[in-house]
């Protein structure tokens, strides 16, 4: 079943603060993350107190269905089911609960259930989330659970994620470089620290489906794709030739440069990756390359 | 196989209401930056009334100004200028990569400042068109 989440969190956060190295920018938000935490925590509790002494003990989810396939569900509707909570209780169970339950055809993607295979992104309640990371007592009802905006919907909640992996590949995500050492291809503890955050990337599109402009400009890489980059381009393993390379491909029109700084893909981010912070270092980065060949 | 559904623009402003702090920063910026752009054409157009003679140019001045309405449009071109140059200097210290993690609050601060900056200068402008 699912898993106890009060006890995955302090386990995240523990492991958070093992890194010494971070920037300040994202300590401080570790420390504002886990100050959040500890207050739902809290509010939880008593939520969840009240709660077996009043209403009913349901969830009212309402969840967006369609499905091109059969003549009467081809109009985009809201489908509610009322789920009987449990502790620990996860949007995800919820929506498998109301599958295996009510409704078979509801369809929507899952697969490991704590937040490593990045299938299960959904909008809920207006935001990007992993609906296997979130909690149904932090959530205010009725639970509008939709398919990732600014994706096409396939069916129910599953949207398409071609065009998502297709960024992701044009950055070229995987290690590549011109000096093959003898031994083994070690790397130094601060460089491993630098692009640490960067490496968590599950590839669940959340952020580039809260990008305004990725959402305006379909040839922008997006987030996950400049993160993936700037995991291979600060690895310093790879050399200066090959950074030069990755460099060019983040200096294209629709590379770094359509980044606004709007922070939404940062805020939604299941993994915490500094996103925004990571492609204002690239853009800094392109300047310093440029000016040293004029 | 199956063809897929496009939401279309429901998606976007239509959810306006879920914007995140660093959205609307980025939507005042580009408005309020069009709208200081149209002003210069304005400003330039009064201006120039100067080269048919100072006569011309104190004559248009003193109508503009004895209207109510241009009395309030002045207030709103500061709004627009003072928000523009305040969340201009946030996003220069965001290009520089400075307190990334205060971007919120450093957007609040700029429309508060704004706030504070216009409300105190209502007086100033509205003297003597009543
Ligand atoms: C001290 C004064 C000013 C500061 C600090 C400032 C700063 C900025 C900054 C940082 C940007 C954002 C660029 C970006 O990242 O996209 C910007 C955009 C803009 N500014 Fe200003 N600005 C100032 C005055 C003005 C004035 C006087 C005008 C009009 C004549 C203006 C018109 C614009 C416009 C139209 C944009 C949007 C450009 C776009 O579409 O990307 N700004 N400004
Ligand atoms: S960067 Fe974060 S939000 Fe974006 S795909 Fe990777 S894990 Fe998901
Ligand atoms: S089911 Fe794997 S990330 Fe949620």
């Amino acid at each position: 079943m699912s898993t106890q989440v009060p006890e995955q969190t302090e386990e995240e956060s523990s492991a958070d603060t093992e890194s010494q190295s971070q920037s300040a920018a994202q300590q401080a938000r570790m420390e504002k993350k886990r100050d959040r935490a500890a207050q739902r925590d809290q509010q939880r509790e008593a939520e969840e107190a009240e709660r077996e002494f009043s209403e009913d003990g349901t969830y009212l989810l309402k969840v967006f269905r369609y499905d091109p396939e059969i003549a009467g569900k081809q109009e985009p509707r809201f489908d509610e089911f009322h789920v009987p909570y449990h502790t620990g209780m996860t949007v995800l169970d919820a929506l498998m609960y109301a599958r295996d339950e009510y409704d078979s055809s509801l369809t929507f993607r899952h697969s490991c259930r704590q937040a490593v295979c990045g299938s299960d992104a959904l909008f809920v309640n207006g935001r990007q989330r992993l609906g296997c990371k979130t909690q149904l007592s932090d959530l205010e009802e009725p639970v509008r659970i939709e398919p990732l905006p600014h994706q096409e919907v396939v069916k129910d909640l599953v949207v398409d994620m071609e065009h998502f992996y297709d960024q992701m590949h044009a950055v070229e995500p995987y290690f590549q470089t011109n000096d093959l050492p003898e031994g083994e291809q070690l790397q130094s503890r601060e460089n491993r620290e630098k692009i640490k955050m960067s490496t968590r990337c599950i590839w669940c599109g959340a952020c580039m489906s809260s990008c305004n402009i990725a959402a305006g400009d379909n040839k922008y890489l997006g987030p996950a794709a400049i993160n993936k980059a700037y995991r291979f381009t600060m690895d310093e393993r790879e050399g200066e030739d090959m950074k030069e390379h990755r460099m060019k491909i983040m200096e294209q029109e629709h590379g770094v440069w359509r980044c606004q700084t709007q922070f939404s893909c940062t805020e939604v981010c299941p993994k915490d990756i500094p996103l925004t912070e990571h492609i204002q270092e690239l853009k800094r980065e392109a300047v310093k390359n440029n000016l040293k060949f004029w | 196989m199956s063809q897929s559904y496009n939401r279309g623009l429901i998606e976007d402003f239509g959810r306006w209401k879920e914007f995140s702090a660093g959205m609307w920063a980025w939507i005042f910026h580009k408005f309020t930056g069009w709208v200081l752009v149209g002003y210069l054409f304005t400003h330039i157009a009064v201006l120039s009334t100067a080269l048919t003679g100072a006569a011309a140019y104190t004559e248009t001045i003193q109508t503009l100004e004895s209207l109510l309405v241009v009395r309030i449009l002045e207030v709103g071109l500061l709004a627009v200028a003072v928000f523009h140059i305040l969340n201009g200097l946030r996003l220069l210290l965001v290009d520089l990569g400075v307190g990334l993690h205060a971007q919120d609050k450093s957007f609040y601060a700029s429309l508060a400042l704004t706030g504070a900056i216009v409300v105190a200068s209502v007086p100033t402008f509205l003297a003597g068109v009543f």
